[in-house]
């Protein structure tokens, strides 16, 4: 863990003070750091808990039932993420706080997804079974986000004039592909950490009445 | 035992008579569904012009919302008096009673809402071509909303809280049957053609109703155990 969080680190420290040297346009691209990944991790984030979920509804596992459930908060805190640097980059490239526009939009419905099923896992007392009701809603979702998404990509065209067009973007150069490709390597081992943390507290709490567990806490002060 | 075309036959009768004994619970999303309408018109004033722009989205936002109320029903109370762990327990496949369940959910909401609408449409000052893409529309659309409605309803069942829940959940997965369900109407009043439209709403009916019931099933499974 150690170990992750100095991977992080050093994506960090690559993205927000070594890259930027590169841009022309401003200093506020240097969000689309944390940004891209972010946005990238939400989606990955969901599709490897309904990967998880469904894994457990067919094998039964715990393990995996654990996995999903630990991942549902990580990845709407990186929906979060990217909707809060996506609106934080709007201002000043855009003018405005939040425009309609198609990815923004679909992000904002997946996160709506992640609360949907943090709440479902939250009014179920039972683990096993709040386990297995979420999965069945991660796997109906995942097979949603593609359409939503492409649904909002067409109402967004049929909608609007190409007022909100995104400004032109930069052809990456490999200066900026290299702290973005690390962010995201940073991105996951942080989700990993964080990931590996929840289950570790989730498997102990399910298994609180079971003698090991008594041992692990009393070993530990 | 009987054949699986009798049993479901029985099934819709049985939940289309219990409902209309109880017509008010059938009523009251109706009525939701109006109330809602015309409060727009309050809100934003009467202009003509302005109310017949905002009149696809706010038909189906109504009708999303009303078809989300009725959702509770469709299992509530056949979970509180037992029917539905006898369901659960015939040699029938739980999938094709899923479905009859849920096209009879359709017929009580569904079809109202479809069948209201040109009052609306009128209502809101609708050109008579939209009149009927709305009512088209809203009957490719509306049994998409009562399958994906009928997930969160399994999955929610019998939970502190359901109602509220239910929107949660269900809401996100509307969005798609929504942009084109209002799109196709405001496209008629722009003079679109938008028979993509009518195909992706048909194309999220077929594909819901294959993978929905059986999403059902599983989830009445879960919330029975």
């Amino acid at each position: 863990m150690g170990l992750t969080v100095l991977l992080l680190a050093v994506g960090l420290y690559l993205g927000l003070f070594i890259a930027p040297v590169d841009y022309q346009q401003g200093e506020s691209y240097r969000i689309m750091f944390i940004h891209v990944p972010a946005a990238w991790m939400s989606m990955f984030i969901y599709v490897s808990m309904a990967g998880a979920g469904a894994i457990g509804l067919v094998w039964n596992s715990k393990l995996s039932e654990v996995f999903a459930s630990a991942c549902a908060p990580i990845g709407a805190s990186f929906t979060f993420l990217a909707l809060v640097t996506g609106s934080l980059w709007g201002k000043p490239m855009w003018g405005a706080w939040w425009a309609w526009d198609a990815r923004l939009t679909s992000e904002l419905i997946l996160f709506f997804l992640y609360i949907g099923y943090m709440a479902l896992q939250a009014s179920i007392d039972d683990p096993k079974r709040a386990a297995r009701a979420s999965a069945i809603l991660a796997l109906v979702g995942v097979v949603n986000i593609p359409i939503i998404h492409f649904s909002v990509e067409w109402w967004n065209t049929l909608h609007q004039p190409a007022s909100v067009s995104k400004i032109g973007k930069p052809s990456i150069h490999p200066s900026m592909l290299a702290p973005l490709l690390l962010m995201a390597i940073g991105f996951t081992t942080y989700f990993v950490a964080v990931a590996l943390m929840r289950m570790r507290n989730e498997i102990l709490e399910r298994e609180k009445h079971t003698t090991w567990v008594v041992q692990v806490l009393e070993s530990k002060p | 035992m009987p054949s699986l075309l009798k049993a479901t036959g029985c099934l819709l009768r049985r939940d289309l008579t219990v409902a209309l004994r109880r017509s008010t619970d059938v009523l009251t999303p109706l009525i939701f569904f109006i109330i809602v309408v015309s409060l727009f018109p309050l809100g934003l004033g009467p202009e003509p012009s302005v109310l017949r722009t905002i009149a696809p989205g706010v038909i189906w936002v109504a009708a999303l919302l009303a078809t989300m109320l009725s959702l509770n029903r469709l299992f509530a109370n056949d979970y509180a008096d037992g029917t539905l762990e006898q369901m659960l327990l015939s040699p029938h496949p739980l999938t094709a009673l899923v479905l009859t369940k849920v096209i009879s959910h359709w017929m009580l909401t569904g079809l109202p809402l479809v069948l209201i609408s040109p009052l609306l449409a009128l209502q809101l000052n609708l050109p008579a071509a939209a009149m009927k893409t709305l009512t088209l529309s809203l009957l490719l659309g509306t049994p998409v909303l009562s399958l994906l409605g009928a997930v969160g309803a399994a999955l929610t069942l019998g939970l502190r809280g359901g109602g509220v829940l239910v929107s949660l959940l269900v809401l996100p997965l509307y969005t798609p049957v929504l942009i084109f369900g209002a799109g196709s109407v405001a496209g008629t009043i722009a003079g679109i053609d938008i028979e993509a439209h009518f195909s992706l709403l048909a194309a999220f009916l077929t594909l819901a109703l294959s993978f929905a019931p059986w999403a059902t099933a599983a989830a009445l499974r879960i919330s029975l155990d």
